[in-house]
């Protein structure tokens, strides 16, 4: 009897810990591996293949017993067969840590095929998979690379972006606790690609299980990815760090505030260097494109956003987890048939896309595909792929404030828009929300959306204005 | 003409040769390649709006006023971090970037108190300017919660801090970072509650780090730092272009002026030696211009025991004269002498040097150059062929390594520090320069914020020549030696000659370690970075000529730089870093008693020649008495009277004791100046100076600047000092009628062939000119000896070790050495009546930890510092930037006199003083010395002055 739980830090979380631990105690032998990503189902044990949902320590003599019901082969779980797990094919299957279970998974395949064909054509195969950046801009990546590589530079460096702040989102998490090494070999192909010597993984100090997952598998395949090298560094609670050059700041010991660009930092990055910042899932996905090659990737998804993303799901929604599926799925089919609708089981009235500063989208939208483009031409934006669902129950005043409130918690002060524009703007809400010249009101939170969208510096104060006035034009009702 | 702040171009200047045309509103223009949008806009015209940009630090960004939209681009791009590219299509102005603009607007004007009509900054506000451009009428927010109402601070004496109107900009804090280098300022909190700064959270400006160097309050678009005068003047109505009369960097600045009130002083942008940047002298304590202790009355008295007598000017006049007839019929012309300053224009030397030669009749002249850079110009001359500084400041831009020896360049000339440090961090992309400090004190470039000197030579005081030997052996003995510029270029015979004595075994760093106590292996390394790491330059102080060796430390500096080719090019060079503002100027005029103007000896019969029938009179071929020996003349009863032209030589000169038992010995001594200096109380006229507000002419800095100083005022005292000068001449029955300053730069430029081409016409066209200008070098000489020596070949000079005579024993066993400190300025005339006293109080005795323990010596602490020539006491401060063994202090507060201490050795070519190094004993003390109580009962009886008994 084989029995696998998860050590991810979801499965802790609901009670996996306490339950591997019944299991010892009954002298079961237990295997702590990566996640299935079916977190509504979690601690879920996989005895033999088969899994037992949501299990309590006292279930488990009944279990070893074979006494009580099971949810029937993993694996095959509609949740699961829905989906082209590429990036996430090991989850669920593999020791996190174990450089055997890695080897036996088609683990540093990429690498080798990489260092077989050569940088230049390293480039070209990612090129060729379409992959865009996974962390919320959509710029490809190959182009990315290539522009590292052609800079003169004796010294460039990898950078991947671990600060993982969006609500709804739990991806790269999954992949540092539960499959390091393809994010190690990620980098270390990127590395070999571009000509960086050093590679640097900034994550979020809330991520203390990925902290030490990376630091463990980083010690131990340091020998196999030599003379390049990875390093930990961890964030200081910053949500505006996830922003790239707020990162390369933070990464240098300076303040976390963002960097006007131009520079690109692909041509002046950290420390002034040549550098490819990259997200989690970008890099991940590199191992599975250069083994598979880069038309096998593209071959998933639809129009320009090529290969499968790992959407997650998560709010007030009955299935959550993380579903990795092509391109081109239409936001209602993620919702209502994969995500079942809503835990509280009311209507569902809203989701937001794309973390705090993603667009809030009506179920009248639910035909839109999971699309970069089609996104865009809604004024929504994908991001990292978080939905957040809502049931009816939800005040879009509120969370139109919310976007506001939130931008002037984390914004770092260097753009006058998003430091001062955000507080204005929770000003203005609640003045809106208490009836106060609501008409003007509005017109002003639409005038300093417009400054806010198009006078920022980055993102965070650049995208505020998605989820307020989404929720404004698609919920007036809420305002009025 | 009326006030109008310098054009700011938003961002700086590209250095690139490539040009790139784009099109901005229609127009075409054409700039250097890397050069922002916004700059490019500026040079045609366009002012876009903008707030967080200023032209000398990088873009930032952060405003998003300066907004615009570029045909084929997304967005709207800030055009201060968008570089234009060729073909690039600008709109500056369009319906949706104004909106944009007014938006940001209301948003920095919902946070900003409306007090316009009642602020210092009204009228000259870059916030006001740019709520005028976007057209902003109407602030929409029903604001809740603001950053007004903060507590303002008040504790720098210059300028206030005033949050409430902050608008985040950090242009303070980039100027700090990028153009000071100090890294004081800080933004502390994040978004809303970004707030700047200065150091900790709890620190104020006063207390933290900040050196008042002024950046912050230029950079500063509004109100929020705002120098104190302009709270209490109001805003400046004319600006005057002149330079500062402090350091040898000459830093040219604005004089801002209400009326003949001036307001400020702003570094000016086009100033080649500041380029934009000053520090907290410069700046901002120019208040002794004022000090209710200036003289604006002559005086006279018989004797030094009565009290002044303020007499008119005709009067003051007739009375020296007949004084200085006296002397000379009773005691023979060679009983008079001048002495020239280095704080007076080069005009005013040049009349105080032409009265002694062509009025006295003897060339009893001499300048305070001789007590710290005589051994430059001896030893310069001596190698090179010219008594000065082989580089412009640019020049520090392209160093690949730097060599400072003997200076502490971001205490004494800390504008061109902030310059070297700015490559010393690295800029445009380019790696740093490194750095090699030799100096007995780790002073504080050696380890600053991103900063570190690869090698730090904490050498015994006194052992400069032993050290740079030992390095000369490294580098011919390693064979490090650029023998190709060398045969080119230099005496290839004295050359293996000195290359045969530095590689000696004696001379080696290992057999001089017991003698300079500088690790041998860390010396080989220096020698090898400098011979080896691409453009070396050499930076050095009084550190090097105030020695018994002086001069041959210079000589040891040129033959490295020789030895290694680090000479006629950028980058490199032999860089005496100058103390006094006109110090270079002073010596240039032929203040030396051997020397006419231009350096040409006195015997020179063709160059006598040319002076005598310009001046019509005959000269004395022999050289005169230099000041020691005028004052041991003196003393032995034959020199009797003295012309001092602003210069301190009782509180400046080593010896006290000495020199005022030579002064005291005088029957007439003349003092010209702006205080009852210490020199005064021992003179029997007192002739008020004017400063350098108050009279036109020119300064020469270190790099051989000659730079034009302006009247921006009425002198106080009634005359500019070359006017003081022309009347005594006159009374004197010399035929002298120049009617301005420029007439006496005519007679320098006729008879000095370095200055030939110079003129005051000239130096208005061209802000300054770097000597020799003639028609070999029509436009000036930043660099010198670039295509060759100007002596010819280059001279190698053996420089033998010789340890000075002044030697530490059992009841002196700790050496002294003396400098000078950021906030004050040589003897503190100036300094100490202005607001810097806030930094510097007093004096202060630096001791190493172990030395205090030995002596029960604790900071804070009152010690008697004891020498073989005298004793003086003052506080304590122990500290391991100073070696064990190593006492150090400053000479800035007369009621130290630290120079009670210092003795009579003195460079054995110039006779430069060895301040550097005097053989001391520190005890605890509970009081002044004897010393100190006479002198102040003396000064306090010198300085009385007689009220005018009213008639009956």
């Amino acid at each position: 009897m084989k029995i696998r739980i998860s050590d991810d830090a979801l499965a802790i979380a609901c009670g996996a810990d306490t339950v591997a631990r019944a299991f010892i105690q009954a002298g079961a032998e237990v295997e702590r591996v990566s996640s299935w990503g079916m977190h509504w189902l979690e601690p879920l044990v996989d005895v033999d293949g088969t899994g037992y949902a949501n299990v309590t320590a006292d279930q488990v003599r009944a279990i070893m017993a074979g006494t009580t019901e099971s949810i029937g082969s993993i694996a095959e779980h509609p949740f699961i067969t829905r989906q082209s797990r590429l990036t996430f094919a090991r989850a669920g299957k593999t020791r996190p840590t174990s450089l055997d279970d890695y080897y036996a998974s088609e683990g540093w395949l990429g690498l080798a095929k990489a260092q077989a064909i050569g940088a230049e054509a390293t480039i070209e195969t990612v090129l060729a998979s379409g992959l865009r950046g996974r962390g919320g801009a959509g710029f490809p990546a190959g182009i990315k690379w290539k522009t590292v590589a052609s800079a003169q530079a004796a010294t460039k460096y990898i950078v991947c972006n671990a600060d993982e702040g969006d609500s709804a989102t739990f991806a790269d998490r999954m992949v540092m606790e539960g499959d390091p090494f393809m994010l190690i070999e990620g980098m270390a192909i990127a590395g070999f690609a571009v000509g960086a010597q050093k590679g640097y993984v900034y994550i979020r100090s809330e991520y203390p299980h990925a902290i030490a997952k990376m630091e463990t598998a980083i010690a131990a395949c340091a020998h196999l990815i030599a003379p390049f090298i990875v390093e930990v560094r961890v964030g200081a609670g910053a949500y505006v760090c996830g922003e790239e050059t707020s990162l390369l700041n933070s990464l240098e010991g300076k303040r976390g505030e963002v960097r006007a660009k131009p520079p690109l930092p692909a041509l002046e990055g950290l420390f002034g260097k040549p550098t490819v910042v990259n997200n989690v899932l970008t890099l991940a996905a590199i191992p599975w494109i250069l083994t598979h090659g880069g038309e096998a990737y593209a071959s998933y998804g639809m129009g320009r956003s090529k290969g499968t993303m790992p959407v997650q799901l998560a709010g007030n929604v009955k299935h959550g987890g993380l579903f990795e599926i092509g391109f081109g799925i239409t936001l209602g089919e993620l919702v209502n048939d994969i995500g079942g609708g809503t835990d509280s089981g009311r209507p569902v009235r809203c989701v937001q896309v794309g973390g705090p500063l993603g667009a809030y989208i009506p179920p009248s939208r639910f035909d839109l595909p999971f699309d970069y483009e089609a996104f865009a031409a809604a004024d929504a934006l994908i991001g990292h792929a978080g939905i957040t669902v809502f049931d009816d129950t939800v005040d879009m005043a509120q969370m139109a404030r919310f976007a506001m409130e939130f931008c002037a918690v984390e914004s770092c002060g260097k753009c006058t828009p998003c430091r001062l524009g955000s507080t204005r703007g929770v000003e203005t809400l609640d003045q809106i929300i208490a009836g106060k010249n609501v008409e003007a009101n509005l017109a002003l939170l639409a005038d300093l959306s417009e400054t806010m969208k198009f006078g920022s510096l980055c993102a965070l104060g650049g995208f505020t204005p998605y989820p307020v006035m989404s929720a404004i034009t698609h919920f007036p009702e809420d305002f009025r | 003409m009326t006030y109008q702040p310098q054009k700011d171009f938003g961002t700086p200047a590209s250095g690139s040769n490539d040009l790139v045309t784009c099109t901005i509103d229609g127009r075409h223009v054409t700039v250097p390649a890397g050069t922002s949008v916004m700059r490019a806009a500026a040079e045609q015209g366009t002012s876009i709006p903008k707030l967080c940009a200023t032209d000398n630090m990088k873009s930032f960004g952060s405003c998003r006023l300066c907004l615009v939209e570029i045909d084929g681009r997304r967005g709207t791009p800030a055009s201060c971090t968008t570089p234009v590219e060729p073909g690039m299509v600008v709109h500056t102005q369009t319906p949706h970037l104004q909106k944009l603009r007014k938006g940001v607007m209301e948003l920095y004007i919902s946070d900003h108190p409306l007090d316009c009509l009642t602020c210092a900054a009204n009228g000259d506000c870059e916030l006001q300017d740019q709520a005028g451009a976007v057209g902003l009428r109407d602030v929409r927010y029903e604001v809740q919660s603001t950053h007004l109402g903060q507590e303002k601070d008040h504790s720098n004496p210059y300028f206030d801090f005033d949050p409430s109107k902050c608008i985040a900009c950090s242009r303070c804090i980039r100027a700090c970072d990028e153009v000071q280098g100090t890294l004081a300022l800080t933004m502390e909190g994040r978004g809303w509650d970004s707030k700047i700064s200065a150091g900790l959270a709890s620190d104020n400006f006063l207390g933290s780090e900040c050196v008042s160097c002024g950046a912050c309050v230029q950079a500063c678009p509004t109100a929020t730092l705002v120098e104190k005068k302009v709270v209490e003047i109001g805003t400046p109505e004319r600006s005057v272009v002149t330079t500062c009369a402090y350091c040898g960097v000459g830093c040219t600045f604005r004089a801002e002026m209400r009326g003949e009130q001036l307001v400020r002083m702003v570094p000016y942008k086009d100033g080649k030696a500041n380029r934009g940047h000053s520090c907290v002298k410069g700046r901002f304590a120019w208040g002794y211009a004022q000090h209710k202790e200036r003289i604006l009355k002559p005086m006279i008295r018989k004797s030094i025991n009565d009290p002044w007598r303020e007499v008119e000017w005709d009067e003051a006049f007739a009375y020296t004269a007949s004084e200085l007839k006296r002397i000379s019929d009773s005691y023979g012309r060679h009983a008079l002498g001048g002495i020239t300053s280095s704080r007076c224009t080069n005009e005013e030397t040049f009349l105080v040097q032409k009265l002694v030669r062509a009025g006295f009749g003897n060339n009893n002249v001499d300048t305070c150059a001789r007590v710290c850079h005589s051994p430059t110009g001896y030893g310069l001359k001596t190698t090179f062929g010219t008594s000065a500084g082989t580089q412009d400041f640019d020049s520090v831009e392209e160093c690949d390594v730097i060599l400072i020896i003997g200076a502490n360049p971001t205490d004494g000339h800390p504008v061109f520090a902030s310059r070297m440090k700015r490559r010393l961090r690295g800029q445009d992309g380019r790696p740093p320069a490194k750095l090699i400090v030799i100096d007995p004190r780790r002073t504080d470039i050696v380890r600053s914020p991103h900063i570190e000197a690869e090698h730090h030579l904490p050498l015994r005081p006194g052992t400069n020549v032993a050290v740079l030997t030992a390095m000369a052996h490294v580098i011919v003995s390693e064979g490090l030696a650029n023998e190709a510029f060398i045969k080119e270029r230099c005496d290839w015979d004295e050359y293996r000659h000195w290359a045969e004595f530095v590689t000696q075994p004696r001379n080696s760093p290992e057999s001089l370690q017991p003698v300079t106590l500088v690790d041998a292996e860390e010396l080989r390394a220096a020698a090898r970075l400098y011979a080896t790491g691409g453009n070396g330059a050499i930076y050095y102080g009084l550190g090097v000529t105030e020695h018994s060796q002086g001069s041959s430390t210079v000589m040891a500096i040129a033959n490295l730089a020789m030895a290694t080719g680090n000479i006629g090019k950028r980058g490199v060079g032999v860089n005496p870093l100058r103390g006094q503002n006109n110090v270079q100027g002073a010596c240039d005029m032929g203040s030396f008693p051997h020397e006419l103007s231009g350096y040409r000896h006195i015997s020179d019969g063709d160059a006598r020649k040319l002076f005598e029938s310009d001046w019509g009179v005959a000269l004395d071929p022999e050289p005169g008495l230099r000041i020691p020996n005028m004052l041991d003349a003196a003393v032995d009863g034959v020199f009797k009277g003295l012309y001092v032209q602003g210069e301190d030589i009782l509180h400046s000169d080593p010896n006290t004791k000495h020199v005022s038992a030579g002064l005291a010995a005088m029957e007439c001594v003349i003092v010209h100046d702006l205080f009852l200096n210490e020199t005064a109380n021992y003179a029997h006229i007192f002739l008020p100076g004017s400063t350098f507000l108050e009279k036109n002419g020119t300064f020469t800095n270190a790099e051989r600047r000659i730079q034009p100083v302006r009247k921006v005022m009425t002198p106080l005292n009634g005359l500019e000092d070359w006017e003081v000068t022309q009347r005594l001449a006159q009374a004197m029955g010399l035929d002298w009628n120049y009617t301005h300053p420029s007439e006496i730069m005519d007679e320098i430029a006729r008879l000095t062939p370095t200055f030939a081409g110079v003129s005051f016409s000239r130096l208005d066209e061209e802000g300054s000119l770097q000597w020799p200008v003639n028609d070999a070098a029509p436009d000036g000489s930043p660099i010198m000896h670039v295509d060759g020596f100007v002596r010819g070949r280059g001279k190698f000079v053996v420089t033998d070790y010789v340890p000075t005579d002044e030697k530490t024993g059992p009841r002196f066993p700790l050496l002294l050495t003396t400098g000078r400190i950021l906030s004050h300025y040589n003897v503190g005339a100036q300094t100490r009546r202005t607001e810097n006293v806030a930094w510097h109080p007093e004096d202060l005795l630096e001791i190493h930890p172990v030395d205090a323990e030995d002596r029960g010596i604790k900071s804070g602490d009152w010690v008697k510092l004891a020498s073989r020539a005298g004793e003086t006491t003052l506080r304590a401060t122990v500290t391991d930037r100073v070696a064990p063994g190593v006492v150090y202090t400053t000479f800035h507060h007369a009621v130290t006199q630290a120079n009670v201490v210092t003795t009579d050795y003195s460079d054995w070519a110039t006779n430069c003083p060895e301040y550097k190094v005097t053989a001391v004993q520190i005890s605890p003390s509970n009081g002044p010395t004897d010393w100190q109580e006479e002198y102040e009962a003396l000064s306090e009886r010198a300085r009385r002055i007689a009220t005018e008994v009213p008639a009956e």
